[in-house]
């Protein structure tokens, strides 16, 4: 029983950390105002640019040293999703272009680049069947080599890839950031009023452009942690599936906390993972524990519009842009 | 771009005790001016040379990929739409859908509430149409049906975008995030109906009542879409008509602007967001009826195919004219096909198409800055006029 219960934990865990990626960044993002709608797009190409780098870099490289083969999909994942955040934000700060259609657009655009890069990136070298980078996604999979002996406890806790870890880290700062730092503040002050903000002295437009890019970069780490450290290296055309939309929500259900966001993550994952694990399951009630996630929520968007508290409230602007001379 | 912070009026120097007289000014070397107007002629120009050069973009890409020359690019784009009459028909049929849910989108949009939710509004006037067709499909004679499955699609639309609508004008819930979780809600309905209603499992409702063709909607012309194409034309003109001329186009425009015009003026704001939701949720609805009935004749959830999303685009590109959206939907078709074309021709995947509309909408959505901002360059010599 213990084992089937730490097993479930691990998968959901796994399942849970590229939403919590996509999550961290989309809640830093929205923290400026801006609803980033094209966050499944950022997510797909922070995952196949990874794959392009590490790719290029087992191509040209006979021998791959263990760091590089870390650093330079991580390097090019960051790098495809900053670009695409920054598109995003191009767009919507400086050209204030609908926040709602742009996004939509960039998730067109980010799903269309995933899987054409993905399904052609072979052809260009005269190769052909499909991606896979097993060396570095062995280094991406890689974790302390005790674990397996300490049991349960290695297995919830001490069996997952760098990323993973990174993952709750890089929401432990986001949270500690907004609400400890005197930055954090500015940058809530900017979603919630950016008026205000503009008049109490702080550079609104870096403000947005610098959360906007750098919850991209943090999207994107999840859509690398899905093709590198879950699928191991390879890549399988909407294999990334819907998990952005997930991600987005599990904004909602956080109420816009990244603290939360972590253990809202796993139980999104677990849910998620749930219909897969559950034995003797009809494919229709498969089908209906899937539905679960969004069900949940939409309670929780609708409960926490009807409570009006105001700690659990969107901010104030978001998806409003902003034009110092309007009235 | 700096523009904005070339904007900022440089603090420490305007701080800077008592400068003499002779030190200059820093001046931005341009700012930005909101427009009042812009003659139609210009804005359209604007906008046809947004997509020229997206063409030209898109062209580049395909011309580095494939090798082909940009003007070969285009041409083979148009034979993927225009070669033969199967292959304009086709173009005809996904341009209407298109077109059908861009207009179901476009009142809700007008009064400002983002209804994302179209996709999971046409599967679910699909799934209950589909339903009445699974479940009753041969018992009832075929026009009765059809008018049961269009009662049922009608309605479900209306309650999958009544939801949102409801709680928006009660507790001001967010209706952007309500309605995108709602797809989610009714791909998974569609996946569960499918999962009961095919036991083997395999997850494919094939083609239902293929040899009774009871309950498709009938050819006319001899041509499968036709009468598609026609509903939509119509339902176009209407949606002009609506928005134009009536009472509630004139109701949804005030409440877009302002609600608090709208309520001074004594509009019953609650009542015109439920109203408008339900008339959006209603017609992809229809579009749902459309798809299954009148050429899936079956349901799945990839019956829409995302078009729920694109919509959004289509109709925010006409500027909400719906004989506008007309020229959109089909831009976007004709992208998608031809781009599917090259890509079969040259071995490449087929998802270019996505990358190639992305480039465009990019462009589209850059250039209404230019629209509604105009940018002023520092004049050099003396400040004022």
């Amino acid at each position: 029983m213990l084992t089937i219960l730490a097993s479930f934990l691990h998968s959901s865990i796994v399942q849970g950390i590229p939403l919590l990626f996509g999550a961290t960044g989309e809640i830093l993002t929205e923290k400026s105002g801006h609803l980033n709608l094209g966050i499944p797009g950022i997510m797909y190409v922070g995952g196949i640019s990874g794959i392009v780098g590490g790719y290029l870099y087992e191509h040209f490289c006979g021998k791959p040293v263990a760091l590089l083969c870390i650093l330079i999909p991580l390097f090019c994942s960051l790098l495809g999703s900053g670009l695409m955040a920054l598109i995003y934000c191009f767009l919507t700060v400086t050209l204030r272009a609908n926040q709602n259609v742009t996004g939509l657009a960039l998730t067109t655009f980010g799903t269309g680049v995933g899987n054409f890069l993905g399904g052609s990136l072979l052809s260009f070298f005269g190769e052909s069947g499909s991606i896979s980078l097993l060396t570095i996604g062995k280094w991406y999979k890689a974790y302390l080599p005790f674990a397996d002996k300490l049991g349960v406890f290695g297995e919830i806790f001490l069996s997952y890839g760098f990323l993973a870890y990174l993952a709750v880290i890089v929401a432990l700062l986001v949270h500690h950031f907004l609400n400890k730092t005197r930055t954090g503040l500015n940058l809530r002050a900017v979603g919630e009023n950016p008026a205000t903000a503009d008049a109490a002295g702080i550079n609104v437009t870096r403000y947005k452009y610098l959360s906007t890019i750098l919850g991209g970069m943090i999207a994107g780490l999840g859509g690398l942690y899905f093709v590198m450290d879950y699928t191991g290296g390879t890549w399988t055309n909407n294999g990334f599936g819907d998990r952005g939309w997930l991600a987005i929500a599990i904004v909602i259900f956080a109420l816009w906390k990244p603290a939360r966001a972590i253990w809202c993550s796993f139980v999104f994952g677990g849910l998620y993972i749930c219909a897969v694990l559950i034995p003797g399951l009809s494919t229709a009630a498969k089908e209906v524990i899937k539905m679960a996630p969004y069900v949940v929520t939409i309670l929780v968007l609708v409960l926490s519009s009807v409570h009006d508290r105001r700690e659990n409230q969107p901010p104030a602007h978001l998806g409003l842009n902003y034009f110092r001379e309007d009235r | 771009m700096s523009d904005l912070k070339n904007m900022d009026p440089a603090p420490e120097k305007a701080a800077a005790p008592a400068p003499a007289a002779e030190e200059k000014i820093r001046e931005p070397l341009f700012h930005i001016v909101k427009r009042a107007d812009i003659p139609k002629l210009k804005a359209w120009g604007i906008r046809f040379i947004a997509i020229l050069l997206a063409l030209l973009v898109n062209a580049l890409i395909i011309h580095w990929l494939t090798g082909l020359n940009p003007l070969a690019v285009y041409k083979s784009m148009f034979d993927g739409s225009f070669s033969t009459k199967r292959k304009f028909w086709v173009l005809l049929q996904n341009t209407a859908m298109l077109l059908c849910i861009a207009l179901a989108v476009t009142p809700a949009f007008k009064m400002r509430f983002w209804n994302l939710g179209a996709e999971g509004q046409v599967l679910i006037g699909a799934l209950s149409s589909g339903a009445l067709m699974f479940y009753i499909g041969d018992k009832l004679p075929s026009g009765l049906l059809i008018l049961l499955m269009l009662g049922a699609a009608l309605l479900s639309g209306i309650v999958w975008a009544g939801i949102p609508a409801l709680f928006k004008a009660r507790f001001g819930t967010n209706e952007t995030l309500f309605t995108l979780m709602m797809n989610y809600v009714a791909i998974q309905l569609v996946n569960t109906m499918i999962a009961i209603w095919v036991p083997s499992g395999s997850g494919v409702l094939g083609i239902m009542n293929s040899k009774s063709n009871n309950g498709w909607l009938p050819t006319i012309f001899g041509q499968k879409y036709a009468l598609n194409i026609i509903v939509v034309g119509l339902l176009t003109v209407f949606m002009y008509v609506y928005l134009k001329y009536s009472k509630h186009g004139y109701e949804i425009a005030v409440v877009g602007e302002s609600e608090n015009t709208a309520r001074y003026i004594g509009i019953n704001v609650r009542k015109v967001i439920i109203r408008t939701a339900a008339l959006s949720g209603c017609l992809a609805g229809l579009a749902g009826f459309l798809l299954m009935a009148g050429s899936a004749h079956t349901v799945s959830s990839t019956l829409a195919g995302g078009n729920g999303f694109t919509a959004v685009l289509v109709s925010w590109l006409a500027k909400f004219n719906p004989f506008v959206m007309i020229l959109t939907s089909l831009l976007i078709e004709f992208l998608q096909k031809g781009a599917g074309e090259i890509a079969q021709a040259f071995r490449l995947s087929s998802d270019i198409a996505d990358i190639a509309t992305g480039i465009i909408l990019f462009f589209i959505i850059g250039c209404e800055f230019f629209l509604n901002y105009r940018i002023m360059f520092r004049h050099k010599g003396k400040e004022g006029k």
